[in-house]
């Protein structure tokens, strides 16, 4: 790969996904892209960016979907859905507990692992939330990932990494060789096409919003955007979850950590009030989806 | 160090699981069938058991049920690691007392996934 490509590569990416690429990973672009490429009947791709530089849409929204990473399990990291259900859903069923409703947004979703998680917790507190209404919306910049989470069907290999057996025996179906979640869990979850660069106002208020280990492929100044446009979807009272390796210091002052609970963060009210600037990133390339 | 009991009678299964979990800072102890394995357990209870299902001399099913009936046998977490994939030997295996399992094949990921989920890690 020449290396004007590849800078056109880093530019287009960082555009369309917000993925910031550093200068050495070259080999990245050309493990993910070159595979795509021969795909598309393309000998190299030298060849494949002359056909991005064309504004052939179906082959852009395909190079985005190649290079995103869905490294994603059940119960990821364990602490946030341990945050989940002694801190979070307790604090929230008291404040709602005349409203009896409940939005949770899961930002970057991957292959819904996340939000099944989420939805397998809330249906472990059972009649605790008998009449409430209960939304979780996933999204994610990906369509193949979106079929994929919506049909709920998962391998050996994924229903092993994290997921109790108990909930894997209570929750999903033996279908040949897959394990597919069952319906009423599934119906637990909308799926949703969202790019986060993107204005996203359209998905209303949310209690929680989790939006792990996607800003770390962001720069600083994409990260402080995203994060003044989550405040804004924010309840007060409400709550974001963060991944293990992200951290809201020195990039917003909208949220503020919950002490003890790593990872957990929540509105930090006393500056709330002044955090309207926030707009969408203004994206080169408007993603035709 | 805590120990480990790796309970097949496959030598390659045995040796795989030694490597993992000796990099997870187990102590291991081998037993090749549930009869060898419930006579280590009479001497000395490990703090974790990884247990094959179909063994000759006595199965996996059978040394969970002795083990779970003899003093202190409700101590040790015990995971099974099988071949077993339905739902039905799955639900046997909770029923008599296992508290995790694990389909084969498996890899690094699954068995340290499924320690730390019954507090192993």
């Amino acid at each position: 790969m020449t290396p004007s490509d590849y800078e056109f590569l880093r530019k287009f990416l960082k555009d369309r996904s917000g993925l910031d690429l550093s200068a050495d990973k070259q080999y990245l672009v050309e493990s993910r892209l070159i595979p795509l490429a021969r795909k598309a009947g393309l000998p190299g791709l030298g060849e494949l960016v002359a056909k991005l530089k064309n504004g052939t849409e179906p082959l852009a929204a395909e190079v985005v979907e190649a290079m995103t990473t869905n490294e994603t399990f059940f119960f990821r990291d364990k602490v946030p859905f341990d945050h989940l259900k002694a801190t979070v859903l307790p604090e929230l069923l008291r404040a709602r507990a005349s409203r009896r409703a409940l939005r949770i947004w899961c930002a970057a979703s991957s292959t819904g692992q996340e939000p099944y998680s989420i939805a397998m917790c809330l249906k472990e507190l059972g009649p605790t939330l008998a009449g409430w209404r209960v939304e979780i919306v996933a999204t994610d910049l990906s369509h193949g990932v979106l079929d994929k989470s919506r049909a709920g069907l998962f391998s050996q290999f994924e229903v092993q990494r994290g997921l109790p057996i108990q909930l894997l025996v209570k929750h999903f179906t033996q279908v040949g060789e897959l394990w597919q979640l069952n319906a009423d869990i599934r119906s637990m979850v909308q799926f949703k096409q969202l790019n986060l660069l993107q204005d996203f106002s359209h998905l209303g208020g949310f209690d929680v919003i989790f939006c792990r280990n996607v800003l770390i492929y962001f720069d600083q100044n994409t990260k402080t955007n995203v994060f003044g446009r989550l405040a804004k979807r924010i309840e007060p009272d409400g709550f974001l979850m963060l991944g293990a390796a992200e951290t809201v210091v020195g990039l917003t002052d909208a949220f503020k950590p919950y002490p003890d609970r790593r990872g957990l963060y929540v509105a930090n009210t006393a500056r709330t009030a002044h955090a309207g600037a926030a707009s969408a990133m203004p994206l080169r390339i408007v993603a035709a989806r | 160090m805590r120990t480990c009991l790796v309970v097949d009678d496959s030598s390659v299964i045995r040796k795989v699981a030694r490597r993992i979990l000796e990099g997870l800072d187990f102590q291991i102890v081998e037993a090749e069938d549930g009869e060898k394995a419930l006579e280590i357990c009479k001497r000395e209870l490990p703090e974790a058991i990884l247990l094959d299902w179909n063994m000759p001399v006595m199965d996996g099913y059978e040394f969970l049920g002795n083990l779970r009936r003899m003093p202190g046998g409700d101590q040790p977490k015990v995971v099974f690691c099988t071949t077993e994939n339905d739902v039905a030997h799955i639900a046997r295996a909770l029923h008599a007392g296992a508290n995790e399992y694990i389909m084969k094949p498996f890899d690094k990921d699954i068995v340290t996934a499924k320690f730390q989920e019954v507090g192993l890690i």
